[in-house]
């Protein structure tokens, strides 16, 4: 690790211009992801923003929904009584990530913006466009068992890695950030970019701004949900491919249907011509094999992770499924009904 | 500013306050020493240990004001102010009239043969009475999902969840 100054503000407003008066500094919340890659060498900063002290750690009730503080840690969140009763999506997809002391110590914040588990970005001794920019991409070619099938590019093929996100992209939260000009929020389908050509951005948080809380929209999805992960090993593995799935039925007719992807893209991936397909139709098999279809038709292998397609193909199957017939996945019973 | 190491690039230290098993310290530590660094390195509390120093096996666990953390991937001056309780602690926590020192998940792991190398034992002791304090597994499937930060290389994972089963039923948690 690398020698660096240390700092811990008291206030947002301190922090924002602790870091916008130094391109070097990086806020630290939970540590979790930000140490992991110091020790690697693949961060280097020249300054620690503390920013665990500032009063961004409460949920609360806001127009109908709940404002989640960016320093809420994801354990705190998955046993929310709120988020249990209202997104239980929301707390099934926590704590089908890490392990229960890396929850006890993730901040919301950081969730949302740890970095990819691509082993050619944490390993600096070989080329990585997302690590150093014009150096190429080792992946490609490469070791790509746990890359994108979708909205890949020529210069990256990395997937982001949360768990946690993928439900809120299904259930449409809004990040609200701070920065030097300003506050803002952005809508959770804007906050994570695809890599293009300029795959070192991961999202479109602006230099210098700060996350200060998730909002969680009025409209939750609590009888017909559920968050399927498929991994390597039954727990404490990152997802080869996950689906959040939510939908609202009016009988066997799917009024509204919500479906997110993890493990397959660079960001949580969603598909509005899918969600569209499903609505008015009749909760069967072969409606979520027709949206399932739609989706992966633009699927892309790379050299070894062609199985991916078929696994999501029948992981969105099996995730609609249970969905509609509000048997969500157990996150401790393993076995996938 | 609560904090500020200063000028940049000074090989500063700064002073923090940590309850370490029940003993307040005043500590100078560099800003990127971490957690587990301090405890093992300059604490010589060296129960608790290091195995992959990357949050992927809970070796290092420790419990922070109760909740059980991974101590390789925070840094000691982020802990400012908190209790800090290692695997040396844990027999203070469980001390009670009449029994011997012991905490009772300690004699548990003993009584069911919960270890085998012994390198994870401080580790899922720790965590198990996290695990405890935290009160939302119940159920066995339950117990081994929230033990699943602890990995242990020589499988006494059936043994592990025995034993913590056990003092769970007894409510002797702390
Ligand atoms: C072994 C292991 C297994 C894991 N498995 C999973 C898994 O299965 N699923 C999963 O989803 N995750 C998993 N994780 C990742 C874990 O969820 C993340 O590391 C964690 O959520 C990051 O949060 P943090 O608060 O610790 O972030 P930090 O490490 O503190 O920060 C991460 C980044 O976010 C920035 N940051 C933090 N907070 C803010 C803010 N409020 N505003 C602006 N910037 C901010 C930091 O500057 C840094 O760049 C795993 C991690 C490990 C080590
Ligand atoms: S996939 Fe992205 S992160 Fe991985 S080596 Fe290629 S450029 Fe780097
Ligand atoms: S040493 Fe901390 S998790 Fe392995
Ligand atoms: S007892 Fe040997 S690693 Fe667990």
């Amino acid at each position: 690790m690398n020698r660096f100054d240390y700092v811990r503000p008291g206030t947002v407003a301190e922090a924002v211009q602790a870091l916008g008066a130094d391109p070097a500094a990086r806020f630290i919340a939970g540590g979790t992801n930000l140490i992991d890659l110091m020790k690697y060498d693949v961060e280097k900063p020249g300054k620690l923003i503390d920013i665990t002290r500032l009063p961004l750690g409460e949920i609360e009730e806001s127009d109908g929904g709940l404002r989640i503080g960016a320093l809420v840690t994801n354990a705190a969140l998955a046993y929310d009584a709120r988020i249990k009763e209202r997104y239980p999506l929301l707390s099934s997809a926590i704590l089908a990530g890490a392990s229960a002391q890396l929850r006890n110590a993730a901040s919301t914040g950081g969730n949302l913006l740890q970095r990819t588990r691509c082993y050619y970005f944490y390993d600096t001794a070989t080329p990585c466009n997302k690590r150093e920019p014009g150096t190429g991409c080792s992946a490609i070619g490469g070791v790509n068992r746990i890359h994108a099938i979708l909205g890949a590019s020529d210069q990256c093929i990395a997937t982001h890695p949360s768990d946690m996100c993928v439900a809120l992209a299904a259930l449409e939260a809004t990040v609200q950030v701070s920065g030097p000009q300003g506050d803002r929020a952005i809508p959770f389908a804007e906050f994570h970019r695809l890599p293009g050509d300029e795959p070192s951005r991961d999202t479109n948080l602006a230099p210098g701004e700060i996350i200060v809380a998730i909002d969680l929209p009025a409209q939750t999805f609590t009888t017909h949900y559920t968050y399927l992960k498929l991994r390597d090993r039954l727990s404490y593995a990152f997802a080869l491919v996950s689906v959040a799935a939510a939908l609202e039925l009016d009988g066997q007719t799917i009024r509204t249907a919500r479906l997110a992807l993890g493990g397959v893209a660079h960001k949580p991936w969603r598909n509005g011509e899918a969600e569209a397909l499903l609505q008015g139709q009749t909760a069967t098999r072969k409606t979520f094999e027709a949206a399932a279809d739609l989706i992966l038709r633009e699927a892309k292998p790379q050299s070894t992770n062609g199985f991916k397609i078929e696994l999501a193909r029948r992981a969105i199957v099996r995730g609609l499924e249970q969905a509609a017939a509000g048997t969500p996945q157990s996150q401790s019973d393993k076995r996938i009904q | 500013m609560l904090i500020d190491s200063g000028s940049p690039g000074a090989v500063g230290t700064i002073g923090i306050t940590l309850t370490i098993n029940g003993e307040r310290r005043e500590l100078q530590v560099a800003p990127w020493t971490t957690l587990l660094d301090l405890l093992r390195e300059r604490l010589d509390l060296t129960g608790t240990k290091k195995g992959c120093d990357h949050g992927q096996c809970g070796a290092c666990t420790v419990l922070v004001n109760g909740t059980r953390i991974n101590s390789c991937l925070t840094l000691a001056v982020m802990k400012d102010g908190a209790e800090i309780t290692t695997v040396e602690g844990l027999a203070g926590l469980g001390q009670r009239e009449g029994k011997n020192s012991l905490h009772p998940i300690q004699e548990a792991f003993v009584e069911h043969d919960a270890f085998q190398c012994g390198y994870c034992t401080p580790g899922q002791l720790c965590s198990s009475v996290g695990l405890m304090n935290e009160g939302h597994a119940k159920t066995r499937d339950e117990i081994r999902e929230a033990m699943s930060g602890n990995i242990c290389r020589c499988g006494a994972y059936t043994n592990i969840v025995d034993a913590i089963e056990e003092v769970m039923h007894q409510g002797d948690a702390r």
